[in-house]
């Protein structure tokens, strides 16, 4: 994620109802996906953007996870995703995204 | 399932993965509200 966006999504985050506001998020590679979820979970883990020390809290989903595959009419999801779902990496980006809600997640 | 009904959804995608806008149908079709949208592209 770059420099802008993590600024842009600062503002949009500390402007709004935080509790209400979760991630959805279109990333390629399971490895795009966990940078993503934990700069904006935790902060950006690599302290050179504007959420370096910033954990905003936001909790991500990714639209390939069936759980939210689920919420949306079986058209629309076949229509906007379609084959994608197919050409991505479904398997490694749903892993990496659970493991790191385990390892996240205050016992 | 991800309950998305009224929820305030910052929708992030990607150029070599799916596109923000795509992101945003589908949660809009969900009952979201979507607060943010974006396409990266890392080239």
């Amino acid at each position: 994620m770059d420099l802008e966006e993590q600024d842009a999504i600062r503002r949009v985050a500390e402007g709004g109802t935080r509790e209400q506001m979760l991630v959805l998020l279109g990333t390629p590679t399971a490895g795009s996906t966990l940078m993503t979820a934990l700069t904006l979970s935790q902060g950006d883990p690599s302290y050179a953007g504007p959420l370096a020390g910033i954990p905003l809290g936001l909790p991500s989903f990714h639209i390939l996870e069936d759980g939210v595959r689920e919420a949306i009419p079986p058209d629309v999801y076949e229509r906007e995703i379609g084959p994608l779902e197919f050409v991505l990496d479904k398997e490694g980006i749903v892993a990496a995204l659970e493991k790191m809600r385990i390892e996240t997640t205050t016992p | 399932m991800v309950d998305l009904r009224n929820k305030l959804v910052l929708a992030l995608g990607e150029r070599d993965g799916i596109p923000g806008q795509a992101l945003l149908t589908c949660a809009e079709s969900a009952g979201a509200r979507v607060i943010y949208v974006a396409t990266q592209c890392f080239v």
